[in-house]
């Protein structure tokens, strides 16, 4: 079932969110190597599946439970679900800029923001590294700045 | 396929983003001296709990922070294997000037006090068991 009770935080499988990253990559590439919009219009209903349900039910991780994780083994350790989903929207915030430019035919705004989400899917996948996370707080602190005035 | 700039930005985005992962990878979690001159402290009213009688392990942490139950159990772990060594975890987003006087940038931040407060060590990221053991002994041997 999705997550919608806040008290109870669900728990994923980190290798999980590992192959959801590599996939992101490679299909951000392709992204950037084509110039299709279409294609970072489906890489955002994929980001937008893993932010608003879940990992488990966006197609990466229902690819990986399926056909990954059964030869792997069960995990080690589990996580907190809640900063990969919150990199997800991040993720979602740059695929749909990036849609409306290469769309609209901006495709400089394509590129940019086609760029800035395969930086961040390639450190999670190659470092473990979740850019949207260490976003968090930065955001959460110029907004109460701003706030104060 | 025929405007070749998308594919140089994925070059240049990849080649950065390779240098950039590994300095971090370096970088992350090392206890670090604090800056000389001005001398950072934390009172147990602001921590809302007594300082550890030998040292203390401050963790910065967001809900939305992917490392920092690991560091909580690392940091819980040493400071229940030490005695008079305390563990407290701070919700960064609850307590902003905490963040912003000690400038707390990621999470976790783990701060390590002496007996009376006073900051010895900082880390940005999961600092390492070994790294988090020494900085114990140096603050407690003040």
């Amino acid at each position: 079932m999705p997550d919608r009770t806040p008290g109870t935080p669900v728990r994923v499988d980190p290798r999980g969110q590992r192959f959801a990253a590599v996939l992101t990559s490679l299909v951000l590439l392709l992204v950037l190597a084509t110039g299709s919009g279409t294609l970072l219009a489906a890489q955002a209903v994929v980001f937008a599946l893993g932010a608003i349900l879940g990992l488990r039910w966006s197609p990466y991780g229902w690819l990986y439970s399926r056909l990954v994780r059964p030869r792997l083994g069960p995990p080690q350790e589990f996580e907190d679900a809640r900063p990969p989903r919150f990199a997800q929207a991040v993720g979602l915030a740059f695929a749909a800029i990036g849609m409306v430019g290469y769309l609209s035919g901006a495709t400089w705004l394509g590129i940019a923001a086609s760029a800035a989400a395969l930086t961040a899917a390639f450190l999670n996948a190659a470092f473990g590294y979740c850019l949207g996370c260490e976003l968090y707080l930065l955001t959460v602190r110029s907004r109460t700045r701003l706030g104060h005035g | 396929m025929s405007d070749p700039t998308g594919l140089l930005v994925a070059a240049v985005v990849l080649v950065a983003a390779t240098v950039f992962g590994l300095v971090r990878v370096r970088r992350d979690g090392r206890l670090r001296d604090t800056a000389q001159g001005d001398v950072l402290r934390l009172s147990s009213g602001e921590l809302g709990v007594t300082l550890g009688e030998r040292a203390t392990l401050v963790q910065f942490s967001t809900a939305l922070c992917a490392t920092c139950p690991g560091t909580r159990r690392l940091l819980a772990g040493v400071a229940d294997g030490t005695p008079g060594v305390r563990h407290v975890e701070i919700d960064a987003e609850t307590r902003l000037e905490l963040v912003r006087r000690f400038e707390v940038m990621r999470t976790p931040t783990v701060l390590v006090l002496d007996r009376t407060g006073r900051v010895v060590r900082r880390a940005s990221g999961a600092p390492t068991r070994a790294d988090v053991v020494s900085a114990v002994e140096l603050a407690a041997a003040v």
